[in-house]
């Protein structure tokens, strides 16, 4: 059984009940410094283990680059 | 007796102040259009700037986890970031973001705002950029706002509570220069909150142009990255704007139609 989610406009499917935290740390992303939004909604850092991901879930991770 | 040095003080300039923190550079510089980061620290460096402007974007997944982090050469703890909506089209794209910004950065309230109208020109959308400030000076951002040489507009912004108004000297990366010198002037005039010139120039001469108007600082990106030798460019819009700046301090001759002689006419030989 997995879970289908949409993270920054390609599917993905992770572990049914993953936190968004253990979906970061997979992804090599914990401690970097970015901000996720999940179905539009910010979720904080503090929440990132907390925050359970469901079907169908659209995450947006972003972080700063170059830019004018 | 005093000489003709001593007699006059050098006028010291006041910082800038932009929502309450003070600024000894009134040079602001994007961190875009770069061969790399370290042409980015070294430019931004060359420059003095310490307002620095990045972009929001999705993070890479997967590819090269060792790329190296554009904040890692321009830390937060050095350099005031001003977060951007570059690419923003709509109100709710440009809130999003800020309020992403906000989060990515623990907290930080300043941000650059812009909502582009059209692909081309990459003109402010002005009634989308209206809305898109009264949303974020509400939720508590200090807003510094990308708009055109309008001082209608310009006023309105300012009373949205607008912690600065950046009014465009030509089109974003045109390298123009301004190109409406007295509605820029009408704006300052106008205005009890920051002018900043934003989005235009290309060379120095158009930095000095903009301070000698009595805009309180400039913002540029391509001007000094898409030039031949950007660290050296960065160098000389440093001096520029210094220079613009002291050039309106210290007051400029009024322009005459005719000719006015510089020597004295007196003990002529001939």
């Amino acid at each position: 059984m997995s879970m289908k989610i949409t993270l920054n406009g390609e599917d993905r499917t992770v572990q049914p009940d993953a936190s968004l935290g253990e979906l970061l740390e997979m992804l090599d992303l914990k401690g970097k410094r970015i901000a996720v939004e999940v179905n539009l909604e910010i979720v904080p850092r503090s929440e990132y283990d907390n925050f359970k991901l469901t079907e169908s879930d659209t995450i947006e991770i972003v972080n700063a680059i170059g830019g004018g | 007796m005093a000489t003709a040095a001593e007699s006059l003080p050098l006028q010291t300039d006041t910082p800038l102040v932009i929502a309450g923190k003070r600024y000894q550079s009134r040079l602001l510089v994007g961190t875009g259009k770069y061969k790399d980061n370290e042409e980015t620290r070294r430019a931004i460096e060359a420059s003095g700037a310490e307002i620095i402007t990045v972009a929001i974007r999705r993070t890479n997944i997967g590819q090269n986890p060792d790329e190296p982090n554009l904040l890692d050469v321009i830390p937060a703890d050095q350099y005031t970031l001003l977060p951007n909506t570059a690419g923003c089209y709509t109100v709710e794209d440009a809130v999003r973001t800020c309020r992403l910004a906000r989060e990515l950065l623990d907290g930080h309230k300043l941000v650059k705002l812009e909502v582009l109208g059209d692909e081309k020109t990459l003109f402010p959308d002005v009634t989308a950029t209206l809305d898109a400030a009264e949303i974020l000076v509400k939720d508590g951002f200090d807003v510094m706002v990308y708009t055109n040489d309008d001082p209608l507009i310009a006023k309105r912004l300012e009373q949205i509570g607008c912690a600065a108004v950046m009014p465009l000297a030509a089109p974003i990366g045109s390298g123009l220069g301004i190109r409406n010198p007295y509605n820029i002037l009408t704006i300052i005039e106008n205005a009890e909150v920051p002018i900043l010139v934003d989005a235009g120039v290309g060379t120095a001469s158009d930095a000095a142009i903009a301070m000698e108007l009595g805009c309180d600082g400039i913002l540029m990106n391509t001007a000094i990255a898409a030039a031949k030798n950007p660290v050296l460019m960065a160098s000389a819009m440093k001096k520029a704007t210094e220079a613009g700046r002291e050039a309106y301090l210290a007051g400029r001759m009024p322009k005459k139609r005719f000719a006015s002689a510089s020597s004295p006419l007196d003990g002529l030989f001939f």
